[in-house]
């Protein structure tokens, strides 16, 4: 990710290292677009990236050469949400730009010099996640395609790894490039290093000379090193671009007379410290650095899909999914000191196991396949978030299904065994009356339909290396199972009664509060994602995480570091020793 | 909850001020607890059969009386809880929480280390009780049998104190170690008690007298360092802890000066130092006896510099002695403060930051209250006109803990070689020769105000009681 642009004499740190970030909002929709449009075309959607040069998401940077920022990002985000739920008969999706002369700079460097550190790691991250996305909607038959137009740099070509096919324009100038690590310093960091191996292929000797080569490579070389898929004239180019498309329309499955929903902003009420959708509630304890955040399942859901498609957005099962992905996004980009996330369900386990059964028996059908989706990829991103999630499992709660994934998303499961009696001073969070004892279903949704980016299921990954615990949790499939029944299970970590609950659940929230941000942030990340590495845990991983060290060193990021020096023609001073 | 248990009438056997008839979750940790604490005083408490004892009985903690005399089965002893009175205003004297409202519940941040600091004093109390276990059949009175049950019976009661705490505050883990204090027993290969002092035996009433002085001392100044604690239930069940504490103190004080006294006696009547064939304890073996009792007591403070005794301040969990009468800033953040060191062969000083020689303060602040029983039992030996002394022996004498550890260093202070040292170790700690002699010493006398040979007798009884008064019954 790069942009060469001309030097900016001043760059405000709009998110000052000390002080609190701007709070980020992640509503948009295509009339809010600034810097994409997209038209459909019949099977092919054609996507166009044309930044606003003034539409930064925060002063202090023009986003110039088609660069990106956050702001950016969340309308690409949108917009292959809109190709999936609006437009599903949608088979191949074209990726350009709409400015003449380059396809995309990367991040703005600007920005990212001027950015926090949480800021960069938050920024990044979600950018990750859309990419996966995109790799996601190939897999589902609606092919992406990069139609690189002009050159693309940095974050530019990481955008179209992201893609199934890349085109380049054989303009004897147009090229592709990573200039991270000559220019800058840092890594191309969202994806690129690990996609030109893992993905493209690339020989290591030539992605090592590829990734340290600013002006990288365009037309036949590119295609000989496999950087690209091929090099087209330009006048041949429009021709070429719609074959592919046509191409990769013609090989989907998709279902062709899919009618698409609309998606609607969410509504939410928002105050300083709560977060309340149709069925998601989010409270904030800010002394006790804390989020408690409630789903809450209404027994008007069902297993008729049916219902899914004349409710579209409004139906409970999609618009949990898409309040819980607004939820996370907020939370973590906006409550950085909020620390420990508490997750809770309530709702009538009748209505997750319909839920269950919605999607264990209707995948044929394109929105429940695509809702599924949606949910796997927020369940995704629980277990790549920064904070220690902790499940309570209460009386009145519906952790069944799907929604055991919650649960087991989480670095700890804490289950009531019995019911609150007696004791006035334990409530429910939801408030609910409870008088039978909180139960957990476990369901086929544990057994591969919610695979983790490690390519486990959770339960998989939680029992990883011991069969037996997990073939003793699968006999158990569809029972409901109370406190001790899951403790022995190993499905809780632990499942105290009422007596104890309040001061085990107040004394571990504050033992933890009282543990090193960073520290948890590296053990939770570290036990979460056990066995096998994918592409996808290799980015999220070990990417990131050398990133995130190159981030900090001053190399980088101090005053003689070489992001701080881009553009202002003076070299960085680099501190020589190699660690 | 359904519970096969049969419940106890909380309030008639447990006296308490805690509330415990109200507290379901207190009921249900001592419904398994208790029968288990009567099982383990059965096997470990004393093991002298005795009808009744004439025992005090905390009942309440206000100034009209906090306790109940009378005579007790001893397995119907009313083992109770009993914080000192709440201080509604009371604030966190020192440390970063400084000026901070006490905490009435466990902060999650200390869970570990409070829980730690509540095991290693709770670990102590029934420890002793196993060391005892045999004294009471071969006490030199009635009147000294009665004050040892008395002893144990508190020390029960303070096990009982600690695991209050562990049961109120610190949920299943602290439930899982209050079971603990009862499965270490003192002087066991496969568990034993925590502290090195803990695992040593009380083997004759001399040692007993010495480890109530000198043992029970060490004690006091760590229930003291706790009662300034910001967890006020801590604070407030050490300050309770310390009124009963103080009869333990006085049973060691009072103990060694009999034993003195008679000893001056036999010098007098016999005109011999040696008054060993005369069925006395010579000054040379009870200096003996102090010697070793006093460095096995100073080891108990840890080692001089401490980071985790620092760490403990900083956070408001342990205070210093009398913390609050102190002029200084309560918070030590840029003080200095000097820690003995042995380096090179020569006891000398470490300057080091004043966090970090709290262990030291705290010995120090013992050294000076262990003087004052030096200073008794001179004045009992110049009254009888015997031109000798007893003395405290150096800090670095006998030291297995902290700076001096391994260090050879005389009683006087002085270094000399190891192989000097332990050619004359026999003259300073007691010889097997000298247990021998001591224990053969130990033979009970039951009959109400009869005294054995090497001890003279109290000047007055328990509670306004006669010195004959019969202190125990006996089936």
């Amino acid at each position: 990710m790069t942009v060469l642009e001309e030097p900016v004499n001043a760059v405000a740190e709009h998110a000052d290292e000390a002080g609190a970030p701007p709070r980020v909002d992640f509503d948009t929709g295509p009339e809010r677009y600034r810097h994409w449009r997209y038209t459909v075309d019949g099977e092919t959607a054609w996507v166009y990236l044309d930044v606003a040069e003034d539409g930064g998401i925060v002063p202090g940077y023009e986003l110039k050469l088609n660069s990106y920022d956050l702001g950016v990002d969340i309308e690409l985000y949108d917009l292959t949400q809109r190709l999936r739920f609006s437009h599903p008969q949608v088979r191949s999706v074209v990726l350009t730009s709409g400015k003449d002369s380059n396809f995309c700079a990367g991040a703005n460097i600007r920005m990212l010099a001027g950015s926090s550190h949480p800021w960069k790691v938050n920024f990044c991250k979600f950018t990750n996640e859309t990419r996966n996305g995109i790799e996601d909607m190939t897999d589902a038959g609606q092919t992406w395609i990069a139609a690189l137009n002009g050159t693309a740099a940095g974050g530019g070509y990481e955008m179209a790894l992201a893609c199934d096919q890349i085109l380049l324009v054989d303009d004897r100038s147009s090229a592709v490039s990573l200039p991270e690590v000559p220019l800058l310093g840092v890594l191309p960091g969202t994806g690129g290093l690990t996609r030109v191996i893992d993905k493209r292929k690339v020989r290591k000797d030539r992605a090592d000379v590829f990734a340290t080569k600013s002006e990288g490579f365009g037309g036949r070389k590119a295609v000989e090193w496999k950087l690209v898929d091929e090099a087209v004239p330009r006048r041949e180019w429009e021709r070429v671009v719609a074959e592919r498309a046509a191409a990769a329309a013609a090989a989907s499955t998709r279902q062709a007379d899919a009618q698409g929903i609309e998606l609607p902003p969410l509504r939410r009420d928002e105050t300083a410290d709560t977060l309340t959708y149709d069925h998601v509630r989010v409270t904030i304890d800010r002394d006790a650095r804390t989020a408690t955040v409630v789903v809450a399942v209404p027994d008007s859901l069902t297993d008729d899909p049916a219902a899914l498609h004349d409710q579209g957005a409004a139906h409970p099962l999609l618009a949990i999914t898409r309040e819980l992905d607004d939820a996370i996004l907020r939370l973590r980009t906006n409550e950085l000191e909020i620390g420990t996330w508490l997750l809770l369900t309530e709702g009538p386990v009748d209505a997750a196991l319909a839920a269950d059964r919605l999607i264990a028996n209707h995948q044929d059908d394109w929105l429940v396949a695509e809702t599924t989706r949606y949910l796997k990829r927020v369940f995704k991103r629980l277990d790549v978030t920064s904070r220690s999630l902790i499940a309570l499992v209460e009386p009145g709660s519906c952790f069944a299904g799907p929604f055991l994934e919650l649960a087991l998303a989480c670095d700890r499961q804490y289950m009531l065994e019995g019911t609150f009696e007696e004791d006035e001073d334990a409530t429910l969070p939801s408030g609910a009356a409870a008088e039978d004892p909180a139960t957990l279903v476990v369901t086929d949704a544990q057994f591969g339909t919610f695979p983790m980016g490690n390519g486990l299921t959770r339960l998989g990954s939680r029992f990883y290396g011991d069969d037996d615990a997990l073939e003793a949790v699968r006999e158990k499939q569809g029972e409901q199972l109370e406190g001790g029944d899951a403790d022995d299970l190993g499905l809780v970590t632990d499942a105290p009664d009422d007596i104890d609950w309040t001061d085990e659940i107040r004394i571990l929230l504050e033992e933890r509060a009282s543990l090193s941000p960073d520290a948890l942030t590296g053990m939770e990340a570290n036990h979460r994602f056990v066995g096998p590495e994918t592409m996808e845990t290799r980015i999220f991983g070990r990417l990131t995480a050398w990133q995130n060290w190159i981030f900090i060193r001053p190399n980088a990021s101090g005053p003689e570091g070489a992001l701080r020096k881009y553009g202002t023609g003076r070299k960085a001073d680099f501190d020589q020793k190699r660690v | 909850m359904t519970s096969a248990r049969p419940k106890i009438d909380f309030d008639s056997k447990i006296p308490n001020n805690v509330d415990l008839a109200g507290d379901r979750k207190l009921q249900r940790a001592l419904e398994r607890w208790q029968p288990n604490f009567l099982d383990w005083w059965a096997d470990m408490g004393p093991a002298v059969d005795t009808k009744d004892v004439y025992l005090r009985t905390a009942v309440d903690v206000g100034r009209d009386g906090w306790a109940h005399f009378d005579h007790v089965p001893m397995n119907e002893y009313r083992w109770g809880v009993f914080l000192s009175e709440h201080d509604p205003d009371r604030r966190i004297a020192f440390g970063e929480h400084k000026g901070e409202p006490v905490w009435q519940e466990v902060p999650g941040e200390y869970r570990a280390d409070l829980q730690r600091l509540i095991v290693i004093q709770g670990d102590t109390e029934p420890a002793s009780v196993e060391q005892q276990r045999f004294l009471g059949a071969t006490a030199p009175s009635l009147y000294d049998m009665r004050n040892l049950f008395q002893v144990n019976v508190e020390e029960g009661r303070h096990l009982w104190a600690m695991v209050y705490l562990l049961h109120a505050y610190f949920g299943r883990a602290g439930r899982e170690e209050a079971d603990q204090l009862l499965a270490r027993n003192s002087g066991s290969d496969d568990s034993p008690r925590i502290l090195g002092a803990f695992n040593e035996e009380t083997p004759d009433w001399l040692s007993f007298y010495m480890f109530t002085y000198f043992t029970d001392r060490d004690g006091k100044y760590q229930l003291g360092t706790l009662k300034e604690s910001g967890f006020d239930p801590l604070s407030r069940t050490c300050e309770f802890m310390l009124k009963e504490e103080a009869h333990h103190m006085f049973v060691g004080t009072t103990g060694i000066d009999r034993v003195v006294r008679r000893t001056a006696e036999l010098m007098q009547d016999h005109d011999t130092e040696e008054v060993a064939g005369a069925g006395g304890i010579p000054l040379t073996m009870i200096q003996k006896y102090i010697n070793f009792h006093y460095t096995v007591s100073l080891d108990l403070f840890g080692n001089e510099s401490s980071t985790n005794a620092a760490n403990y301040f900083t956070a408001g969990l342990k205070g210093r002695w009398q913390e609050e009468r102190r002029e200084d800033d309560h918070l030590l953040a840029d003080d200095a403060g000097a820690v003995d060191a042995f380096k090179n062969g020569q006891v000398t000083h470490n300057e080091v930051p004043a966090l970090l020689a709290l262990n030291q303060d705290l010995r120090h602040e013992y050294i000076n209250d262990c003087r004052t029983g030096l200073k008794r039992w001179n004045r009992i030996l110049a009254k009888a006109g015997i031109d000798a002394e007893l003395y405290l022996p150096h800090v670095g004498f006998n030291r297995q803990v902290g700076a001096f550890a391994g260090a050879s260093i005389t009683p006087a202070g002085k270094v000399v070689s190891e192989s000097d040292w332990n050619a004359r170790k026999d003259q300073w700690l007691p010889t097997e020769v000298d247990k021998t002699h001591v224990r053969s010493l130990m033979h009970p006398v039951l009959e109400p105000g009869k005294i054995a040979s090497w001890i003279a007798p109290p000047s007055t009884g328990i509670n306004d009681k006669p010195v004959d008064f019969e202190y125990v019954h006996f089936h």
